[in-house]
């Protein structure tokens, strides 16, 4: 890599960074088309009680950042849904990663309940969210338990097929090296499978967000998702939309650390393969 | 008389996914003594490595036994290194932690398997690439790496599985030279399998050739090739190419079947 921008020097970077500028301007270009479509048609033609449009929302999510909200500050409220969600997503990918790397280790039991979690994952989970504001209440528990069914499964399957997939050379070699059972499952097993658990880490995230907000909008008295439901409840088209939008944001946010801590983690991969597994 | 290796009339059956069993090594009889240099060679795919995986203990033979050092072989025996024909080094960890996780894994206290390492990855000629990772590394750097971290260990038994078959031609040679180098220092035993009946020649005392699968000891010969040995110059002797002729003209049989029942299963 050193040699070959050594070699092309300057003008291969400035080419670059021309490219670079047209696809972020193309990327604006196209935002400002959806948008201002949606504006116009809305103004225009179609009836923004129930459609809403862009400035009605950006006027919503003024009020909601400088008056707050009917339920308090908007902070609070996205406070609270976030801390569901990590705490979710925290526990749920704990969960997932242990019981996958044991089972992915351990045959029989592997084949014994293996009906069992295939069962379990069919279930429609979103349900779950029902159930467990019987069980643990409005408060912040039931969203904690909706955000890690969600975030279990994934984090499990993928933690299970990387304990799998081992490859036996590297087993069979630090045997011989001299490591015992323990060892190899935290020096061998662990790390290898480290890049199929980040790979589901990022889907998690944004699985856990949904548990947090769909708990929320079965039952709750804080959180984001409670603001979309009174939106709902109010024939706010506007206030749904401002809820989606600052979903995504977080979202994104999280992507952006998870990306971060990939790159940490993954250090040791040639660089094409990393950003591969960062793009599924 | 003790042998450091001694497999007595060893079979080794597997399971194919076809539900059939197939032999891969039949009433094998070998006995290896210390600072002994034996080459196996035999046709490609004939089971030459089930040989090794026996003496590793990582497989247990169907019928007969396998000792090391007088112990029957159960699970895996102390002083046995093994160098795969495909890389088997951690990608996530550098040159010498790689070399570094033999000692560690057997206890060694952190500093000290360090200071082994350093010193190993110097003796193959890896001194400043201590904290490169693998893929940064060329596949003659990774034998070397390999070769490092078996050696590390100080193996009583050097089990060699084909480990410079995917390497050109000159960088083997250096590697041949390397290995012969570095073993003429220990009293270790070798078992090196190889298909590539110059190397076979060029490193051992002993070579052993083996059948087409199932693979049998066909016939053993003794090579009297002074040591210490320059693996490049030592291919253009008179006395190399006359064993050369001898055991080629035991081994080409087998490599001609071989290549029919290759042939044929591709047909």
């Amino acid at each position: 890599m050193l040699r070959d921008s050594r070699r092309t020097g300057r003008s291969a970077v400035a080419v670059r960074r021309r490219h670079k500028t047209l696809v972020y301007a193309l990327r604006l270009l196209l935002l400002v088309l959806i948008l201002g479509g949606w504006e116009l048609s809305v103004s225009l033609w179609l009836d923004p009680f129930f459609y809403s449009k862009p400035s009605l929302i950006w006027d919503k999510l003024v009020i909601w950042f400088t008056d707050g909200t009917a339920q308090g500050s908007i902070w609070a409220q996205i406070g609270v849904t976030l801390q569901e969600a990590a705490l979710g997503f925290i526990l749920g990918s704990l969960v997932g990663v242990v019981l996958g790397i044991l089972l992915g280790r351990a045959r029989l039991l592997a084949e014994v309940v293996s009906p069992y979690i295939q069962a379990l994952n069919a279930v429609p989970r979103i349900v779950l969210a029902a159930l467990f504001v019987i069980w643990f209440g409005l408060g912040m528990e039931s969203k904690i338990a909706t955000a890690f069914v969600l975030v279990f499964f994934p984090v499990f399957f993928n933690a299970f097929q990387g304990a799998r997939e081992v490859d036996r050379n590297l087993v069979n070699n630090a045997r011989i090296l001299g490591a015992g059972r323990a060892q190899v499952l935290w020096s061998i097993v662990v790390p290898s499978s480290t890049s199929w658990i980040l790979a589901s880490l990022h889907t998690a995230f944004g699985f856990a967000l949904i548990g947090a907000i769909v708990g929320e909008y079965t039952g709750a008295t804080r959180g984001l998702g409670l603001l979309i439901s009174t939106a709902q409840g109010s024939f706010d088209a506007a206030g749904i939309y401002a809820g989606m939008l600052i979903t995504t944001v977080l979202a994104l946010l999280a992507e952006v650390v998870l990306g971060l801590a990939e790159r940490r983690l993954l250090r040791w991969r040639p660089p094409a393969q990393a950003s591969f597994v960062a793009a599924i | 008389m003790s042998y450091l290796v001694d497999i007595d009339h060893a079979t080794k059956r597997f399971l194919t996914s076809a539900g059939t069993a197939h032999t891969a090594v039949q009433d094998i009889t070998l006995q290896v003594t210390a600072g002994e240099f034996v080459a196996v060679v035999g046709p490609t795919g004939c089971g030459k490595s089930t040989t090794l995986s026996l003496v590793s203990g990582l497989e247990p033979p169907s019928e007969g036994s396998v000792s090391v050092n007088g112990q029957p072989v159960r699970g895996i025996p102390a002083g046995v290194g093994y160098m795969f024909q495909a890389d088997a080094m951690l990608p996530w960890r550098t040159v010498l932690a790689n070399v570094a996780s033999g000692p560690l894994w057997q206890g060694k206290p952190k500093e000290q398997a360090d200071a082994l390492a350093r010193d190993w990855v110097a003796r193959v000629g890896l001194a400043g690439f201590e904290d490169y990772y693998m893929h940064q590394l060329s596949g003659g750097m990774r034998k070397r790496v390999a070769l490092a971290q078996t050696l590390v260990n100080e193996p009583s038994i050097l089990l060699m599985d084909e480990p410079f078959s995917a390497l050109d031609v000159q960088t083997r040679a250096l590697m041949q030279n390397e290995l012969l180098d570095l073993w003429s220092g220990t009293s270790a035993a070798v078992i090196f399998v190889t298909h590539d009946l110059e190397e076979a020649i060029t490193l051992a005392d002993r070579v052993v050739v083996m059948t087409a699968s199932p693979a049998r000891i066909k016939d053993t010969f003794e090579v009297h090739l002074e040591r210490p040995r320059n693996v490049e110059e030592i291919r253009m002797t008179p006395e190399f190419i006359a064993i050369y002729r001898e055991v080629w003209s035991s081994l080409s049989d087998e490599v001609a079947i071989a290549r029919k029942t290759g042939a044929s299963r591709v047909a």
